[in-house]
């Protein structure tokens, strides 16, 4: 019999039905996995009897030839999303000892469609981080190596860190993820996994603790394209308790996978060549211009040169509303509350600093500064100027081209610690992919190809508001054509 | 409007003018919260009515409630004011432990409702028009309570989340009065409306009162202007939760001013709180301490947005209004501007009246209503809706008196038995039973007449030197009547056998 982590999530979802193997077998299987990669840290909780009972109840229906599209595979949840009963924790120390009283819509949802939990994820603390270095459950390990011999751990990327570095390394058969500023992209490019940002609204943000609301959008890391499509079809749909959630109707991404891109337009943004990037990275990137030719698409050369400006405007905006969303972990309700205190002033402030790490702090301080009287014009107001202007040149450029092809990441994965003390120099991790969070654009890096130490890099493509379709086509045929398909090698086990 | 004399208050150095301005918080009467679907209904047990939204558990995400929407376009068109179809929620961020999200959810650039006036009665005769800034959407906090243990704070959040609507009057009120009467008028539309309960026990209703005092003249400059420098720097005190607080928060807060001005110093700008006990007005917070709210659009909201259509159909569906009903007494009635105001004010003495006035004397159903009939209520501490006497049974005893049945005076006498419960049913059976009916037959009263003049011929020897004590006969013969004699008919009767004519 063959492994069952050693299947994708559709080949999973096909021997399931086909009978070939039970959930609770690659339950047990995933689990065992799970148990011999703790160097990893990729999981915060690991939830084995809730994922058994789980894996049975699948089991029982999948038995009738019942069940939904995802029955019995085995998920890894990102410890952002609220899961009823099991602890959720946000990589923070202050939400400790957080159990939900409810399920989060995208979870909901996934169990809806006969998904079974392992566990909860290891991230950046509230999401706010490159290289998950920031968790107060210590940082995620990448699965990846160089090639060179030597033993350095590497970032698996971040915020979603767990979820990137799970699927890569086989501990889950697809994980959840949000982005709020590349977050799943980066980390995916990273890893050698497939990772997509739906479009703003396209998924609930219901039960998703908050980093920046309007940024903030939910999606899949996965193995490959096909179980990217399949995730996201479970995981979007209109939820009438998230306000910015759209309604209208989920279509079949896994349908669209193989069909032909003839005659699709291509755009290639020459602002996304920056200084300093690797010549490995131009070389990708033209290697993935190439691809799409010989698929039949037009390449276009666009400008968008208000990228520039995405970053500065990103780390205004994203930290205003993180300071207002992050206010209520005051220690009053859940979570942590510091032992000593004189008063209520002191609670907040002693609580809030132990529980917050400096990260988080030092984003909550400068939305505080952004957002107080006599910088809001000049900071949040203008950012917000130039975020609609980032919009408005993404509209403009997607009037002439289907779809926008850029790198994912400005370098492959890199060493633990290296960039910890510069926040600046972590930030710009996500030079090329926070301005589709600007616009609410979609956006999903796919893995395209290697560096001269082994290590996978991505490439990004963009496409219209919800109009998923056309990039899960592009995805699919990037894909097919890079084959960079290669698993790290198990050295943690 | 303008600066009438009248309104000036004299201090050591000089007259001043008082400016006052309210900011009215009213709950809106709605089954559930402004962004959650927990109860709003008052008097449920600590912490009852609370979602997860209300406890900002992490994740919740708040959604409109578009009744509360519909009831501040209804106080909004009340109001006379501009609605604005598009608006948008804003973040109000500040720490303390009965707002659990660490902001409230408020509308601070773009309202819903933009600018209107209403008409206020101050008294009888007086009749002033009060600008209306703003009126807003936001959420309630929740309720600290410090009194439970020694140490600890306890926390009610079932307040947290009900919707409120700000209204915000322009600076157009000069004394205590006006400010009382507006905050009358606002609470006797929202009740019309019935957009708000208007209930300041619970806390349905509560006003922040602005006041500020500048030198005799300066307010005229301001009208003129617009120019707020011409005014004085205002305070502002806190949930005043009654109209006679209201008032006396006003003149409190003028005289100090005035007090602390002609003493050489200076009012700070500053948020104080009212003392019902003394009556007085302290420092809450200084404009040092002041917050620094960093408000900001609500990313978890999209803006708020409707069609004008939506705000015709709402219009369509308004009740009569108290200024118009007010307009349509006068006209319709033949009342005087402040029976009108008095009988408008409230939807169910409104209602009362005009039933009573089927009768078909209007002006005498507004004195019956308001003099009779408000005065035995007051007396008796009931509202209108709890009324001994029904309006139709008020409505038939005055047709008794209009049509020659009874005298007033036995009116009187029959309503007293009906409010008080000795009699039911119609007034006219009462009289029947009672028989209490008028008596006109001329031959009946020449009788009396007869006797009490035979009996005292003094006095009716001085009555003809002094006419005008022909009174005292009237009396006794109306005494003599049990007052049934037609009063009409005895004086006739008297004048000619006194031989007055």
């Amino acid at each position: 019999m063959t492994n069952p982590a050693d299947l994708t999530l559709a080949k999973l979802r096909d021997a399931l039905k086909a009978k070939e193997i039970t959930s609770l077998e690659a339950t047990d299987a995933y689990l065992g996995r799970i148990e011999k990669a703790k160097a990893l840290n990729a999981y915060v909780t690991v939830t084995a009897d809730k994922a058994r009972d789980m894996a049975k109840a699948s089991d029982a229906k999948l038995a009738k030839g019942e069940g939904g599209p995802l029955e019995g595979v085995p998920l890894g949840i990102k410890d952002l999303f609220c899961t009823e009963d099991v602890l959720t924790t946000a990589g923070s120390h202050i939400l400790d000892g957080f159990k939900p009283r409810y399920e989060s819509t995208v979870t909901s949802q996934l169990w809806r469609d006969g998904g079974v939990m392992l566990g909860k994820l290891n991230m950046d603390e509230f999401a706010m981080g490159s290289s998950n270095e920031t968790s107060f459950y210590g940082n995620v390990v990448n699965p990846w190596r160089r090639s060179d011999g030597g033993n350095t751990d590497l970032t698996p990327g971040g915020s979603s860190g767990g979820s990137s570095a799970s699927v890569s390394a086989r501990l889950c058969a697809a994980a959840t993820a949000t982005d709020t500023g590349g977050s799943i992209r980066q980390p995916a490019s990273l890893t050698n996994t497939v990772g997509v940002k739906p479009t703003y609204g396209r998924v609930s943000r219901w039960g998703v603790v908050a980093f920046a609301s309007s940024l903030d959008q939910a999606g899949p890391i996965a193995q490959d394209v096909r179980d990217a499509a399949i995730m996201l079809k479970s995981m979007a749909g209109h939820d009438p308790k998230d306000s910015t959630s759209v309604d209208r109707p989920v279509p079949d991404y896994e349908a669209v996978l193989g069909q032909s891109l003839k005659g699709l337009k291509i755009g290639v943004p020459k602002e996304y060549r920056v200084d300093g990037m690797p010549e490995e990275i131009e070389k990708l990137w033209a290697d993935g211009i190439a691809w799409m030719k010989d698929a039949g698409c037009e390449i276009v050369d666009i400008s968008l040169p208000m990228t520039k400006y995405a970053l500065p405007v990103y780390y205004i905006v994203a930290p205003a509303e993180a300071s207002s969303n992050l206010a209520r972990y005051d220690g009053v309700k859940y979570g942590l509350r510091a032992k000593e205190y004189t008063d209520i002033t002191s609670m907040y402030e002693e609580t809030r600093a132990e529980g917050f790490g400096d990260e988080v702090k030092r984003r909550i301080l400068i939305g505080t500064y952004v957002l107080s009287a006599g910088y809001y014009d000049a900071y949040y107001l203008r950012a917000q100027k130039v975020r609609k202007r980032i919009f408005d040149e993404f509209t403009d450029a997607f009037s002439k081209v289907d779809l926008i092809l850029t790198p994912a990441a400005p370098s492959a994965a890199f060493a633990l610690g290296e960039k910890m003390n510069d926040p600046v120099q972590m930030y710009l991790n996500d030079v090329f992919t926070v301005t589709a969070n600007l616009a609410g654009l979609p956006g999903a890096s796919v893995p395209a190809g290697y560096d001269r130490q082994g290590l996978p890099l991505g490439l990004q493509l963009l496409a219209k508001p919800f109009d998923e379709e056309t990039m899960f086509k592009g995805m699919f045929a990037l894909e097919q054509a890079a084959g960079a398909n290669k698993r790290p090698n198990e050295w943690w086990a | 409007m303008g600066a009438e004399p009248t309104k000036l208050l004299q201090g050591t150095t000089g007259d001043w003018e008082v400016v006052v301005g309210l900011e009215v918080h009213a709950q809106v009467s709605s089954k559930s919260k402004l962004f959650s679907g927990a109860s709003a209904e008052y008097g449920a047990g600590p912490n009852e009515n609370v979602s997860l939204v209300d406890a900002a558990m992490p994740g919740m995400l708040p959604v409109i409630n578009k009744y509360c929407v519909e009831q501040a376009i209804r106080t909004g068109l009340g109001l006379n004011a501009k609605i604005n179809t598009w608006s948008r929620f804003d973040r109000k961020n500040y720490f303390y432990p009965d707002l659990p999200q660490g902001y409230q959810i408020s509308q601070y650039k773009d309202p819903i409702v933009g600018e209107g006036e209403i008409e206020v009665e101050v008294e009888p005769g007086e009749t002033i028009i009060v600008g209306i800034e703003r009126l807003h959407l936001e959420q309630d906090a929740g309720k600290s309570i410090h009194d439970l243990a020694p140490k600890e704070s306890y926390v009610d959040l079932n307040r947290s989340g009900v919707a409120l609507m700000e209204i915000v009057s322009k600076p157009h009120m000069r004394t205590a009065d006006e400010g009382a009467a507006y905050f009358t008028k606002l609470r006797s539309i929202v009740r019309y409306l019935g957009t708000c309960d208007g209930n300041m026990e619970e806390g349905s209703m509560r006003a922040d009162v602005n006041v500020s005092v500048c030198r005799a003249g300066s307010y005229a400059k301001f009208q003129e202007t617009g120019d707020f420098s011409h005014l004085g720097t205002r305070t502002e005190t806190k949930n005043v939760n009654s109209i006679r607080y209201v008032k006396q928060v006003i003149d409190y807060e003028a005289r100090r001013q005035i007090e602390v001005l002609e003493g050489g110093g200076e009012i700070d700008q500053e948020t104080r709180l009212f003392d019902v006990k003394s009556g007085t007005t302290r420092t809450m917070r200084s404009k040092e301490d002041a917050h620094d709210y960093r408000y900001f659009p609500d990313p978890d909201l999209l803006p708020l947005e409707f069609e004008q259509a939506w705000v015709d159909e709402i219009k369509a569906g308004l009740p009569e209004l108290p200024d118009a009903k007010k307009h349509r007494f006068i006209n319709e009635y033949g009342l005087s501007a402040y029976d009108a105001s008095v009988l408008a004010a409230d939807k169910a003495s409104a209602a009362y009246f005009e039933e009573v006035a089927k009768c078909g004397d209007g002006k005498l159903a507004s004195n019956w209503v308001t003099g009779e009939l408000f005065g035995a209520l007051n007396k008796a501490g009931k509202e209108i809706e709890d009324s001994p006497v029904s309006a139709a049974q008020l409505g038939e005893l005055i047709g008794l008196i209009k049509d020659g049945t009874i005298s007033g005076k036995i009116a009187k006498d029959v309503f007293a038995l009906m409010f008080e419960g000795e009699e039911t049913g119609s007034p006219a059976d009462i009289v029947e039973k009672r028989g209490l009916k008028q008596v006109t037959d001329a031959a009946a009263i020449e009788k009396i007449v007869d006797e009490i003049i035979a009996a005292n011929p003094d006095q009716a020897e001085k009555v003809k030197e002094k006419p005008k004590t022909m009174g005292w006969f009237v009396g006794q013969v109306m005494k003599a009547s049990g007052g049934k004699a037609n009063p009409q008919a005895v004086n006739e009767i008297l004048k000619a056998k006194l031989g007055l004519e």
